[in-house]
């Protein structure tokens, strides 16, 4: 027998699609600025294998030329994404949710579990989660990305007025290229955040639009199977 | 089992636990009346939760067709340049004269590379070269200087970031006189054309200041605030040697807390003025506050 289960509160869905729409126009809108500068490469011995970004890069998405209308979108869409984030925080301290979120003692262990299983070594199926460690681990982070990308992007934006911040972050030009791999730190998230999704299949990807799940009638709840311990699992 | 620091899953909080139930208790079915299997359910909840999503994709696409058909302000949609104003204010209130762009050791400074020029005369003859400087009384009370006028204004050197708004950042030496000197020798920079007094009101000063070359092909427009910052200056020379027409001889601004386009190199006119001055980069889709 098949019962519904609740998974994503309404405010946390729409953090979420709030969030994944505002942090791609801010990705977006941050490509068309650094293009500008476009310096950035990964180099060993006079060797470059890597370069952020090649030419056909920018002419295939058409992101050259554009500095001025990048910094207008940037800092317009910077508040949605600040006041998004912050009021997401806040909203789960306060519903409790954090609970599901935040590593605890178990995650690191958990987290190496689901990387045994999702590459295919580790056998047993594993219990049954919201959010399992490596999920808690991914979702706590990307949370701090957002709130070192504020604080990097305002030592770049203020640098004078708030002087102390850039040089605690090791002045304007690391602040630069440390917001600039935060950026790319969201691109990796993005890729293995979908290949994740998509491999978990319809039902779990449907409750981040409606907010529920079909669930067997033996499968425990998530509300009790919060923690990562022996409790669980017996 | 659960370890000894867990609270019991199921007791810790029945009242929350309640909670839970009776909120998931109308998804479950729990009316009598209610028939349907949580099959057909959730399908009809689908339908429900992907329109209401849909319609907020529509409704976000529309939003953003909507903007970018706006009319245009300075090259930028124009409720995008409100925003950009609202940013200003919040910058403008958040702005305290007394926080410096860091100063750097002299020997890390080096020349910038010369990224523009546009306005600059290069048949300018330094000896006869005049700093027109107005104020609210427009041509009446203006007042013209010689560099030499201005090199007797007490010097200041310093070693600053320079930041262009292109993304890159070059420390340099420079060498000049304060704006804010300029200001109360002249006494052009408040309304009633007095010198102003140590603490003067900002009530008593004009709002901006607007500087051009002296062929009027390159202008900005400063606000009060950041044009009298002690490390805002009227530069003859960076490290160590005067000027260069590439880089704004005979005299050029320097303010480091503003963009680089906003630094214009080689002056002919300052004004003192309550009107917001245009800016050249502003109208080509940059911010005019442009500040740090």
């Amino acid at each position: 027998m098949a019962r519904l289960e609740r998974k994503h509160a309404l405010a946390t869905r729409v953090f979420h699609w709030t969030n994944a729409l505002v942090l791609a126009v801010m990705i977006w809108s941050g490509l068309l600025i650094y293009w500008a500068n476009g310096v950035y490469e990964i180099s060993l011995g006079g060797i470059t294998f890597v370069k952020f970004f090649p030419d056909w890069f920018y002419r295939v998405l058409q992101l050259d030329h554009r500095l001025a209308e990048g910094m207008a979108w940037h800092f317009t869409v910077m508040w949605f994404f600040a006041l998004n984030g912050v009021f997401y925080v806040m909203y789960t301290f306060w519903s409790g949710e954090w609970r599901y979120l935040i590593p605890n003692r178990h995650t690191w262990a958990e987290a190496w579990q689901v990387v045994l299983h999702d590459m295919g070594i580790r056998n047993k199926p594993l219990p049954r989660r919201k959010f399992n460690g490596a999920q808690r681990l991914a979702y706590t982070g990307v949370v701090a990305m957002g709130a070192l990308s504020l604080l990097t992007g305002l030592a770049i934006y203020k640098p004078v007025q708030l002087a102390w911040l850039t040089a605690l972050l090791g002045g304007y030009p690391m602040a630069r290229l440390e917001h600039f791999v935060l950026t790319m730190g969201y691109v990796g998230f993005f890729v293995i955040h979908i290949t994740q999704v998509i491999r978990a299949g319809w039902n779990n990807f449907r409750a981040m639009v409606i907010g529920v799940e079909l669930a067997h009638d033996q499968e425990v709840p998530y509300e009790f199977a919060r923690r990562s311990s022996a409790a669980v699992r017996q | 089992m659960n370890s000894p620091g867990d609270p019991a899953p199921p007791s810790g909080n029945e009242a929350a636990a309640e909670a839970l139930l009776s909120e998931r208790a109308p998804l479950m079915g729990a009316s009598p009346a209610e028939v349907e299997s949580p099959e057909v359910r959730i399908r009809r909840l689908s339908r429900r939760g992907f329109a209401i999503g849909g319609a907020a994709a529509l409704a976000g696409f529309a939003g953003w067709r909507w903007l970018i058909t706006r009319s245009q302000e300075g090259d930028l949609p124009w409720p995008i340049r409100r925003v950009l104003e609202f940013d200003e204010r919040v910058a403008q209130a958040a702005f305290r004269p007394t926080r410096l762009s860091p100063e750097f050791p002299r020997a890390s400074a080096r020349m910038p590379r010369v990224n523009g020029m546009v306005g600059i005369a290069p048949s300018i003859d330094p000896a006869e070269w005049r700093l027109r400087v107005v104020g609210s009384a427009g041509a009446r009370g203006a007042r013209s200087l010689a560099l030499d006028e201005i090199k007797a204004l007490p010097r200041v050197e310093m070693t600053t970031e320079l930041r262009c708004v292109e993304g890159w950042s070059e420390v340099v030496h420079w060498a000049g006189a304060r704006l804010a000197e300029l200001a109360s020798v002249t006494g052009l920079a408040t309304r009633g054309g007095q010198v102003p007094a140590a603490g003067t009101t900002t009530g008593e000063l004009l709002e901006y200041v607007a500087m051009s070359t002296p062929n009027g092909q390159y202008y900005v427009g400063l606000d009060m605030a950041s044009a009298l910052h002690p490390q805002t200056l009227l530069c003859y020379e960076m490290d160590g040697h005067p000027l260069t027409l590439e880089h704004g001889a005979p005299l050029r601004l320097v303010i480091p807390v503003k963009y680089g386009f906003k630094s214009l190199k080689q002056i002919g006119t300052i004004a003192f003025t309550d009107l917001r001055p245009s800016d050249f980069w502003a109208e080509r889709g940059y911010d005019w506050y442009a500040g740090h």
